[in-house]
C-alpha cells in the first residue's frame, strides 16, 4: 500500500500551476485534500507521473455568499463549508449535506470541490451541485470557463475536463423563493458513504401549494441525476400534499445498481422512503419561510 | 491500604504512553537504514504457478534481493508447522513460506522482495511476472461439501477432519424424546482486524551470530522456538520480543507466519536489519479469518421446553490450510451446551478446505458459533411451545448445588469439560433486571407507536477460560526498592501492565507505582505458552501471585532474622516489613534486597550496607545458605488441571425502522461472571470491545468473496467493522463465582464479550419482525428480502401476535 514514484510540484500560483500541468502532460493530476486521490495512489488503482499541489495557490479558499448563490473556492475544506453561516442561508443545502460527507478527520481535509472534481456518484456534493443546478469555473492555460453541472459530470469519477485544468471555484445557486430543502440518507455506519441518499427542493406557489419539486440522488446512478416530481404533487396544498406519491414516481424513475451492501430493490426502496421522508420536512421549511 | 489493590478499578497504566503516542510498536522499530520486505501474492484463489520471471524487478534501484520458494533451504522449505495436531485431524494440510507451485488462496505468498525502503520493494514487486495456470475455485462450505472440485488433489472430499464426541446414544434419545424439530442455520465469515496487522522486525548480530526479533506476536517464546528450529539455529542465539502490539484478538496466535521466518532469514543473509509490517490488504487477504459454519440441528425436548436430546452436524469452514489444527471445531462442539443440562449430546464438526484465508481462532474461537446454535435451539423451542425464552433457559440450566458439573465432553486442551463453579440461575435473575425483560411487550407497543418494531432476545454461555498448560511468572525486588515483574505471555492492548501490577501489589504489600511489568520479551521470561482462550490473568495471574508469595516468603525470612523476629510476626505494608502491632520496627523491602545479595564490593550507598565488613552474619556459616540463592526474587508456574469456566448472559434489545429496514441495537445488557475480578474497569473494557465485535459480528461484517474467491470488501471501506457511534451503551452487572481451581479464585475475561452478540442480536430481530433469523449476520437490505418474501418462515409466535411484517 505505498505509491509508484510520481513527481511532485507545490506551484505557489495558479498561473505557474496551470504550467507545470501543461508541461507534465497526460500523467498529471491536481491534488487537493488528497482524501481520494491518495489512497487510490496507495492501492496503486491510480499512478499519476506527477502531482501538482494546489494547496499554496493563494485565494482559492474562500467561501463568497451574495444574494445569488455561493461560490465556494477550490481549497475550501468541507469542514469550513459545514461551519459557514452565511452560505447556510443562501443556500441551506449546502451545510446540511456536507454534515453527511465522511467523518470530522476527512471533512477537515478533504476539499468540497475536489469532491465534484472527483465525480463520485457516491458524494454528496456531486448531487448538490446538481439538484441546486450549480457549476463549476475551470481554470486552463487559455483562460477561464463555466461549465454547468450537466456537461461537467460524464461518468463515474469522470469529467468533462482533459488536459491542464484546475477547478478554481463551485458555485452553488441560491435557494428560490417560497422553497424549502431537505436532505438525508442511509449508510451503513455513520459517516460511509450512503447506501442511498436524497436532497430535495420543494417549491410552492403563493398560496403554498406545490409548484416544482427536484430531487437528487446519492449512490443511485453513474453520474448526478435530477428528477422532476412536480407531476405526482403539483398543485396540491404543501401541508398535506402526497408525498407518498412522489416517492413512488421518483422509485421509477431511477436505476440504481447492486453491491455488496444493498440490492437494487432496497436501494430504489430507500430512493422512495427519502423522497417522501425529505418533501415532507423541506415542504414544511417552506412554509415556514413564507409565514 | 493502598497496596491492596485485588478488584479496585485501578486505571490503566498503560494508557497514557499508548495513547499519546508514546508506544513502540511493531513498524516504530528499525531506522532508515532498515531494509523492507514486500511481497507478490496470488492473485488467483487457486492456481498452479508455471513460471516465475523476476528479470524486471533486478532494474529497480534500490532492490537488495528476491526470494522465491526455490531460495529456500532445509526445515524452511517444508511446509508450515501443524501447530496443534489432534488424531481426528486426518488430512491437515499447510502451505510453504513462500508458494511452492501451488497457490490456494488469494493473498497466498509467492515471492519475497527486500528492498531499501517499502515503496522500492512494492515497485520492484509490481514487475514481478508470475505465470499462473488457474484451477477450479471451491468457495463455501456447500461448494466444499459437494466436492465437485478439490482445494488440495489428494484431498478428494476436501474433508480435513471430522471431529466426534458424543456423551449417549443420540439417536434412540431422539425416538424416545416426546417432541423433535430440526433446522439448518448459517453464520457468515469475519475476522480479528486488529487495528495494527502483522509486522515483523529482524537484527542479524554476524559477530556473535545471534539473532533478535520483534514480532507482533501473541506467543513470543513459541515464535521463538519455532524460528530456531526452521533456521537452523541454536535456542540461545535467538530472542524474540513482542514490542506493544495493537490488538490481536487471535489471529497473532497462529506462528510462524511466514513473514516471521522469512524476514529473519533475510536479515541473515543480507546481515542487516529487515523489517516487514503487514498492510490493511495484505491483512485481509493473507492473515485469517473465522466464523463461517452452517450447522444442522436436531433437538428432543418434553413439553416443558427441557432439552432430551440434542444431535449437531456442523460444517465448519477452515479455508485453505490447518496450521492451527481444529481447535476452532473443539471449540464450537464442546462450548455449544453451554449452562445446560444436555442429557444425550452429538456432535460432528466437519472440518472442510475452501480455496479462501485460513480460519484460526477470533475471540470467541469457536463459541459464537456454539452459543448461535444453543440459543436459537431453545428460541425456538420457546416458539413452538408458546413458552418464554427465557422460562425455557431456566428449566434446562445447570443448578448451583451441581457443580462441579461434568459435560462428559474432551476441551481443547485434551481435558475434561467439568464445569468448576457458577451460578447460572443467578445470572438469569440479573439479566432479565437489567435488561427489563418482563417490560418487552410494553416497550414493542411504544416502539410500535412511534413506527418502529422492537424485538428483544437473550443468549447465555459458558466459556472455558485458562486452559494450561502453563504460565510462569518472575519478581524481583531491587535495591533501589523497584519491583520487577515479568512473565512470558504476550499483551496486545488486555491491560496486563496495570491487573499485573495490581496483583503483585496486593500479594507482596508494595505500592503499584515501584512495579514495573514486562510481558512477552524472552530474553526476561523465556517459558510461555502464549496469549489466548482468556488466559493471561488465570495464568500468568496466578503464577504471578505464586512468584510474589515466594518473594514475600523470602523477604519475611531475611527481615525476621535482621529485626530478631519469628516470620510469622511481619507483614509487609507500603514497601516496609513491620513487626505487626509494633510501630516502628521495621525495614525497608528494598533494604531486605539489599541484604540478600551478599556482595564484597560497594558500588554504592545502598550496596555498602551488603558487604563483607558491614554485615554481623555469623563466621561459620557460608553468605548465602545452602539451598538458598542471592537476590530477593522468585520464579513459579501455575498449570492447572483444567480450564475454568467463566459464565454470562446478554440481552439485546433491537429497534427497526419498518421503511428502510434499518436495525438499531438500542439496548444492550450484560450481566458477566469471571470470578473472583482483578480489576472491574479493565473486566468491563474486555466486555465493552467484545460486545463490539460482537454486534459487529451480528450486523456488519462479513467476508463478501465471490464464487472466484476474490474477497470484494478487502479494505476498511467495504469491510464494516462498526464504528462507535454503531456500537451500543452496554450495561454491565457482575456475579463473582471464584474459581476453586486456582490460587486467586479467577477465570477468564478476554473473550466473554463478543460470544453471545450473534445469538442475542439474531433472536432480537426475529422478535421484532417475526420471521426466521437462520442466517447471520444480517443486513437491512436482506432484512428487507426477508420480510418482503412471502415463503420466509413466520414463527409461531408471530403469527399468534399481530401486527408485524412488511409492507412492500
Ligand atoms: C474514509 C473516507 C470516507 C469518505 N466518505 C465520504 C462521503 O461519505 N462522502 C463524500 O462525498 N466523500 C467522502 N470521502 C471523500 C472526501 O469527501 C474527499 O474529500 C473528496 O472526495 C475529495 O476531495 P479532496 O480535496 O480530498 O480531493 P483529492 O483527493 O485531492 O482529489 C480527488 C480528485 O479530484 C481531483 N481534484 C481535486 N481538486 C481539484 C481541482 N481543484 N481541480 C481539478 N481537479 C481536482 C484530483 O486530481 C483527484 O483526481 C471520504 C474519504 C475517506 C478517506
Amino acid at each position: 500500500m505505498k505509491p509508484a514514484p510520481f513527481r511532485y510540484a507545490d506551484p505557489g500560483t495558479l498561473d505557474e500551476a496551470l504550467e507545470v500541468l501543461s508541461a507534465e502532460g497526460e500523467g498529471a493530476k491536481v491534488l487537493a485534500g488528497g482524501q481520494s486521490l491518495l489512497p487510490l495512489l496507495s492501492m496503486r488503482l491510480a499512478a499519476p507521473a506527477t502531482l501538482v499541489d494546489i494547496n499554496r495557490v493563494p485565494g482559492l479558499d474562500t467561501v463568497e455568499a451574495t444574494g445569488d448563490g455561493v461560490r465556494v473556492g477550490a481549497l475550501v475544506r468541507h469542514a469550513h463549508l459545514l461551519h459557514d453561516a452565511a452560505a447556510a442561508r443562501i443556500q441551506p443545502l449546502l451545510a446540511r449535506a456536507t454534515a453527511n460527507v465522511a467523518h470530522p478527520a476527512i471533512r477537515n481535509r478533504g476539499t468540497t470541490v475536489g469532491s465534484i472534481a472527483h465525480a463520485d456518484p457516491s458524494g454528496e456534493m456531486t448531487s448538490v451541485l446538481a439538484l441546486t443546478d450549480g457549476s463549476v469555473s475551470v481554470a486552463t492555460p487559455g483562460g477561464v470557463e463555466t461549465i454547468a453541472w450537466r456537461d461537467f459530470f460524464v461518468g463515474p469519477l469522470e469529467t468533462s475536463i482533459h488536459g491542464p485544468a484546475v477547478v478554481t471555484s463551485a458555485y452553488f445557486p441560491a435557494l428560490p423563493a417560497r422553497s424549502g430543502t431537505a436532505f438525508s440518507e442511509v449508510a451503513r455506519r455513520k459517516g460511509d458513504y450512503a447506501v442511498c441518499g436524497a436532497g430535495v427542493v420543494v417549491t410552492l406557489d403563493e398560496d403554498r401549494r406545490v409548484a416544482a419539486v427536484r430531487a437528487a440522488y446519492i449512490s443511485v446512478g453513474l453520474t448526478p441525476e435530477v428528477h422532476d416530481l412536480t407531476d405526482a404533487v403539483a398543485g396540491q396544498p404543501a401541508e398535506k400534499a402526497d408525498w407518498a406519491a412522489a416517492g413512488s414516481l421518483a422509485r421509477t424513475l431511477v436505476d440504481p445498481d447492486t453491491d455488496i451492501h444493498a440490492s437494487a430493490d432496497y436501494r430504489r426502496l430507500l430512493v422512495g422512503v427519502l423522497t417522501e421522508r425529505t418533501l415532507a420536512s423541506a415542504a414544511a421549511e417552506a412554509v415556514g419561510g413564507m409565514e | 491500604m493502598t497496596t491492596k489493590l485485588f478488584g479496585e478499578p485501578v486505571r490503566r497504566r498503560e494508557d497514557a504512553r499508548l495513547i499519546i503516542g508514546k508506544g513502540r510498536y511493531l513498524d516504530d522499530i528499525g531506522t532508515t537504514a532498515t531494509l523492507a520486505a514486500a511481497f507478490v501474492r496470488s492473485p488467483h484463489a487457486h492456481a498452479r504457478i508455471v513460471d516465475i520471471d523476476a528479470e524486471a524487478a533486478l532494474d529497480v534501484e534500490g532492490i537488495v534481493a528476491i526470494y522465491t520458494y526455490e531460495d529456500l533451504t532445509g526445515a524452511l522449505a517444508e511446509p508450515l508447522p501443524v501447530l496443534i495436531p489432534h488424531p481426528q485431524l486426518t488430512a491437515p494440510r499447510t502451505g510453504y513460506p513462500l508458494a511452492n507451485g501451488e497457490v490456494n488462496h488469494v493473498g497466498e505468498p509467492i515471492v519475497m522482495v527486500v528492498a531499501t525502503d517499502r515503496y522500492i520493494a512494492e515497485d520492484a514487486c509490481d514487475r514481478i511476472l508470475v505465470t499462473y495456470e488457474e484451477l477450479p475455485v471451491v468457495v463455501g462450505v456447500d461448494a466444499a461439501r459437494e466436492a465437485a472440485h478439490a482445494v488440495h488433489e489428494e484431498i478428494p472430499d476436501n474433508v480435513a477432519a471430522r471431529h466426534h464426541q458424543e456423551t449417549g446414544d443420540v439417536e434412540p434419545a431422539l425416538a424416545a424424546s416426546k417432541n423433535t424439530l430440526s433446522f439448518t442455520q448459517y453464520i457468515e465469515r469475519s475476522a480479528c482486524t486488529p487495528m495494527e496487522g502483522k509486522g515483523v522486525h529482524a537484527r542479524w548480530d554476524a559477530d556473535d551470530s545471534s539473532l533478535r526479533v520483534y514480532t507482533s506476536t501473541q506467543a513470543s517464546t513459541s515464535v521463538r522456538a519455532a524460528i530456531a528450529a526452521k533456521l537452523d539455529l541454536s535456542l540461545d542465539k535467538v530472542e524474540v520480543i513482542a514490542p506493544d502490539v495493537g490488538g490481536g484478538f487471535g489471529v497473532k496466535i497462529v506462528h510462524p507466519w511466514p513473514e516471521e521466518l522469512l524476514v529473519p532469514m533475510a536479515a541473515i543473509a543480507l546481515g542487516t536489519e529487515v523489517k516487514w509490517a503487514e498492510d490493511r490488504r495484505e491483512h485481509f487477504i493473507s492473515s485469517a479469518h473465522e466464523r463461517q459454519q452452517k450447522q444442522e440441528i436436531t433437538v428432543g425436548y418434553d413439553d416443558e421446553g427441557r432439552i432430551t436430546a440434542l444431535d449437531v452436524h456442523i460444517w465448519h469452514d477452515n479455508g485453505a490450510y490447518t496450521p492451527y489444527g481444529i481447535i476452532v471445531p473443539i471449540v464450537t462442539a464442546t462450548q455449544l451446551v453451554g449452562p445446560y443440562v444436555i442429557p444425550t449430546y452429538r456432535v460432528i464438526v466437519e472440518s472442510v478446505y475452501t480455496n479462501t484465508v485460513i480460519v484460526t481462532p477470533y475471540r470467541g474461537a469457536g463459541r459464537p458459533q456454539g452459543c448461535y446454535a444453543m440459543e436459537r435451539t431453545l428460541d425456538r423451542i420457546a416458539d413452538v411451545l408458546d413458552l418464554d425464552r427465557a422460562v425455557v433457559r431456566e428449566r434446562n440450566l445447570i443448578q448451583p448445588d451441581q457443580f462441579p458439573y461434568d459435560q462428559h465432553l474432551t476441551f481443547q486442551d485434551g481435558r475434561p469439560v467439568i464445569y468448576d463453579s457458577g451460578d447460572y440461575p443467578g445470572l438469569m435473575v440479573k439479566l432479565k433486571d437489567l435488561v427489563g425483560w418482563s417490560e418487552a411487550s410494553r416497550l414493542r407497543d411504544d416502539a410500535a407507536a412511534r413506527g418502529k418494531l422492537l424485538g428483544i432476545g437473550m443468549a447465555l454461555y459458558v466459556e472455558g477460560t485458562g486452559p494450561g498448560p502453563y504460565e510462569g511468572g518472575h519478581v524481583q525486588v531491587l535495591g533501589s526498592g523497584k519491583v520487577l515483574v515479568s512473565t512470558g505471555l504476550t499483551s496486545q492492548g488486555q491491560g496486563h501492565e496495570t491487573s499485573f501490577a495490581q496483583i503483585v501489589a496486593s500479594e507482596l504489600g508494595v505500592p503499584i507505582e515501584d512495579i514495573e511489568v514486562t510481558t512477552g520479551d524472552t530474553r526476561r521470561f523465556p517459558y510461555a505458552v502464549g496469549t489466548f482462550a482468556s488466559r493471561a490473568a488465570v495464568m500468568s495471574g496466578n503464577a504471578i501471585a505464586l512468584a510474589a508469595r515466594g518473594v514475600k516468603e523470602k523477604a519475611l525470612r531475611i527481615a525476621a532474622d535482621v529485626l530478631e523476629v519469628d516470620p510469622g510476626d511481619l507483614e509487609i505494608d507500603e514497601g516496609l516489613v513491620q513487626v505487626k502491632g509494633t510501630p516502628g520496627a521495621s525495614i525497608p523491602l528494598r533494604t531486605v534486597a539489599v541484604l540478600s545479595n551478599p556482595l564484597r564490593y560497594a558500588f554504592d550507598e545502598a550496596a555498602k550496607q551488603a558487604t563483607q565488613f558491614a554485615t554481623t552474619s555469623s563466621d561459620d556459616k557460608p553468605p548465602v545458605a545452602e539451598g538458598d540463592a542471592p537476590g530477593l526474587e522468585h520464579r513459579d508456574y501455575y498449570s492447572p488441571i483444567r480450564s475454568t469456566f467463566a459464565s454470562g448472559a446478554h440481552a439485546a434489545i433491537v429497534e427497526i425502522d419498518q421503511t428502510t429496514w434499518e436495525i438499531d441495537v438500542v439496548k444492550y445488557a450484560v450481566v458477566h461472571d469471571c470470578g473472583n475480578v482483578v480489576n472491574p474497569m479493565i473486566v468491563e473494557g474486555q466486555v465493552h470491545g467484545g460486545v463490539a465485535q460482537g454486534v459487529g459480528g451480528a450486523l456488519y461484517e462479513r467476508m463478501a468473496y465471490d464464487s472466484d474467491g476474490q474477497l470484494q470488501n478487502a479494505s476498511f471501506m467495504d469491510f464494516l467493522m462498526p464504528y462507535a457511534s454503531e456500537v451500543p451503551d452496554v450495561v454491565i452487572d457482575h456475579q463473582e463465582t471464584p474459581s476453586p481451581l486456582n490460587p486467586l479464585g479467577i477465570k477468564g475475561a478476554g473473550e466473554a464479550g463478543v460470544i453471545p452478540g450473534t445469538a442475542a442480536i439474531a433472536s432480537a430481530i426475529e422478535d421484532a419482525v417475526g420471521r426466521r433469523i437462520a442466517s447471520m449476520p444480517i443486513s437491512p437490505t436482506e432484512l428487507y428480502d426477508l420480510v418482503r418474501d412471502d415463503t420466509s418462515e413466520k414463527t409461531a409466535t408471530a403469527l399468534r401476535r399481530v401486527g408485524t411484517g412488511a409492507s412492500k
